[in-house]
């Protein structure tokens, strides 16, 4: 298949490196207009004040942290099916970008709740599970760093991420159920279902920022990856820049 | 002779079953431990947040499963750890039984002597935070419905753990955001109860939990010991 | 007993190890009633090279073949077929002789008598401490476990590694006598060691050099 031709790292190495640059600049153009719609273009909310405009970075950072686990899982079934090396990369690359993510929601989401409710942490539904979400970025991350062999790193990782990806559902519906039995607090982030047309359309393109953002990132990461892996495979040496170094 | 038992793969669950049991009774000590761990843990909260009979009842369900699920975790390394180390682990990869039937017989074993204790010794200790017969019930059920998983996602992490440095903490941090639904529904259990409401929509919910687990992690465990084999 | 005829072949093997490889491109083949001993440095990969063949580590590339059928790894035909004994002792510290070979017995779906056991623990000399714990047996005795292991496990393919460490002459001998009675029914053995083994039956053997890193 030709699909598998690129899963080659001496022939993704180079894709990637030409991909970057292109997902970079989306990145940074769609960022600036996602904020442009959400910090001018975006009606006051007639309840909570400016303050509310956090969401425009809370909610697409804390959609793509789910996001990227997602996408780590699907390389993780690639890894364990079909044995490809770069997909086992490929969830390394992606890991730390989601963790930041994960981070990033947590601390809007905090900064958000201290004007808005009068405190940095609610234990509602929503921050909780993306409290475990990282919680399950961090596990990963430590799972391989821990195992020194980086075979059974990736096998070991990728199994990890799809077992925790089953979890994942089953994590949010049980954080749901406790959250209704204690009847806390609850954050509604669209303030009812008359979200403005400017305010859905800032956060879309706000997550389609984020996307690109990560997209960019984990491609230079996985470049890097590959680099550290394969630093003595012939492909390598024949390359432009390591060959200004030598 | 040989062929006879080939056509049963779920001997193989039986014989590894039997085989860590065995094991465990030889070494009582350490199978005991787990449950003396949970009895002082558990009598340490009233020491620490005071003796009040009203807040104790309150955390009563929660301090229980945390230090159930603390018990469990302090034991898992004992279900693959010794027999990596001595290659028995090895043999058992290669055995003419089907790897996830005795890793699920290895599972079994471990539930016997931790969880289902631990089940049944839960009531007497519920008593010093004064909960009633019905909530005792509610709680030892929860513990049998719900200890099983706890084993199950356990094995997962010690499986993927074997022969890492500094394993046991690691494996604590890769199992623990998976017991949540545990903890989730058995402390909802006896609570649901302690406000005079069924139980159980949590129970199911455990049991659901559990066939899953049945059903999946003794595949998912037989891959990560061949990937910690390899 | 005796087997049905067998041939087990490795085809362009290689694995890697982190950055190292320790073998590229490795291809050999053992028939039935043959021994391939491995020969080579420390850290050439002999013990690695037999778990390769026994299903435990997967190859980066290359595969294994029985009688043309492929040996996938810890594959059902695999694990009927090869029966390895590793570096470990493979034995419980607190199972006496006769359980811990009891066990490693009926986790391996292998039904013995208790006379049967006796007699393979009398042939390696154990019939008197087959009541003592694994922790209290010398490590030659435990070796000696193994060797009543494989008088009765059934499999037709053995991997041993070093089977001769710890053993005395006497030993030695009785292991020889087993690989040569084994072979003599139409198995095979691959079997990584220094010594010079006293086996009356064909031995290929298999040099294994230290690779340098691919540049």
């Amino acid at each position: 298949m030709s699909l598998f031709k690129y899963a080659a790292p001496s022939t993704f190495y180079p894709l990637a490196g030409k991909l970057v640059p292109w997902f970079g600049t989306l990145a940074f153009l769609l960022c600036a207009l996602g904020l442009y719609l959400g910090l001018f273009v975006a009606p006051e909310d007639f309840q909570q004040g400016e303050v509310y405009r956090i969401i425009f970075v809370h909610v697409p950072t804390a959609w793509i942290a789910m996001f990227i686990y997602l996408v780590m899982a699907g390389y993780a079934v690639l890894s364990l099916i079909y044995q490809t090396r770069l997909s086992a990369m490929m969830i390394e690359a992606l890991a730390p970008t989601g963790a930041m993510f994960t981070v990033l929601a947590l601390w809007t989401g905090a900064l958000w709740g201290k004007p808005t409710w009068g405190t940095y942490w609610v234990w509602d539904a929503r921050m909780t599970s993306t409290l475990i979400l990282l919680f399950l970025y961090v596990g990963y991350i430590a799972l391989i760093n821990a195992i020194e062999d980086k075979r059974r790193a990736d096998k070991a990782g990728a199994l990890l991420v799809l077992v925790g990806s089953v979890n994942v559902p089953i994590i949010y519906f049980s954080v749901k159920w406790w959250n209704t039995l204690h009847q806390g607090a609850s954050i509604s982030v669209s303030q009812g279902n008359k979200m403005a047309t400017a305010m859905l359309l800032a956060m879309l393109i706000m997550a389609l920022a984020c996307w690109m953002y990560a997209i960019a990132v984990s491609l230079c990461r996985v470049r890097a990856i590959i680099l550290t892996r394969e630093k003595n495979a012939a492909w390598v040496a024949g390359i432009n820049e390591i060959k200004g170094l030598k | 002779m040989t062929d006879q038992t080939l056509n049963q793969p779920e001997r193989g669950f039986i014989v590894a079953c039997q085989r860590d049991l065995k094991l465990a009774m030889r070494s009582r000590g350490e199978t005991l431990q787990a449950l003396v761990f949970f009895v002082i843990v558990v009598s340490l909260f009233p020491i620490a947040i005071g003796p009040e009979a009203v807040i104790l009842k309150r955390v009563a369900p929660g301090v229980m499963w945390v230090c159930a699920l603390l018990a469990v975790l302090l034991t898992l390394p004992r279900l693959f750890q010794q027999d990596y180390a001595d290659g028995t682990l090895d043999q058992l990869a290669l055995s003419r039984y089907p790897l996830p039937f005795i890793v699920g017989g290895k599972m079994m074993a471990h539930w016997l002597t931790t969880g289902f204790p631990l089940a049944l010794l839960a009531p007497a200790i519920g008593l010093q935070y004064g909960l009633e017969a019905r909530e005792l019930v509610v709680l030892s059920a929860g513990l049998l419905l719900g200890t099983p998983v706890l084993t199950m996602l356990g094995a997962m992490g010690a499986a993927l753990t074997l022969g890492v440095r500094g394993g046991a903490m690691l494996m604590a941090l890769l199992v623990l955001p998976l017991y949540i639904p545990v903890l989730i529904f058995g402390t909802g259990a006896v609570e649901s109860t302690m406000a005079g409401l069924d139980a159980a929509a949590n129970l199911y919910l455990l049991a659901a939990l559990n066939l899953f687990g049945i059903v999946s992690t003794p595949f998912a465990v037989a891959a990560a010991t061949k990937i910690s084999l390899d | 007993m005796s087997f049905t005829t067998l041939a087990l072949s490795a085809k362009v093997i290689t694995l890697k190890r982190g950055e190292r490889d320790l073998f590229v491109d490795l291809s050999f083949s053992v028939n039935a009633g043959e021994v391939l001993v491995l020969r080579g440095a420390n850290g050439v990969g002999k013990t690695s090279l037999l778990r390769v063949i026994a299903g435990l580590t997967v190859p980066d590339s290359g595969k294994l073949e029985l009688n043309d059928a492929i040996l996938k790894p810890l594959s059902e035909l695999s694990r009927n077929h090869i029966h390895y004994v590793g570096h470990a002792n493979q034995l419980k510290d607190d199972l006496t002789a006769e359980e811990n070979l009891a066990d490693a017995l009926a986790v391996d779906a292998v039904a013995t008598s208790i006379e049967t056991r006796l007699d393979a623990l009398n042939q390696v000399g154990l019939l008197k401490q087959r009541h003592v714990l694994g922790k209290r047996l010398s490590q030659g005795q435990k070796r000696r476990i193994g060797i009543a292991i494989l008088l009765l496990n059934q499999k037709p393919i053995w991997l041993l590694d070093e089977p001769t460490n710890a053993l005395d002459d006497a030993a030695v001998t009785l292991m020889c006598s087993v690989v040569d009675s084994h072979l003599a029914r139409g198995g095979l053995c691959v079997i990584a060691t220094h010594l010079s083994l006293a086996l009356h039956k064909p031995t290929r053997e298999l040099l294994m050099r230290e690779l340098m890193a691919a540049r």
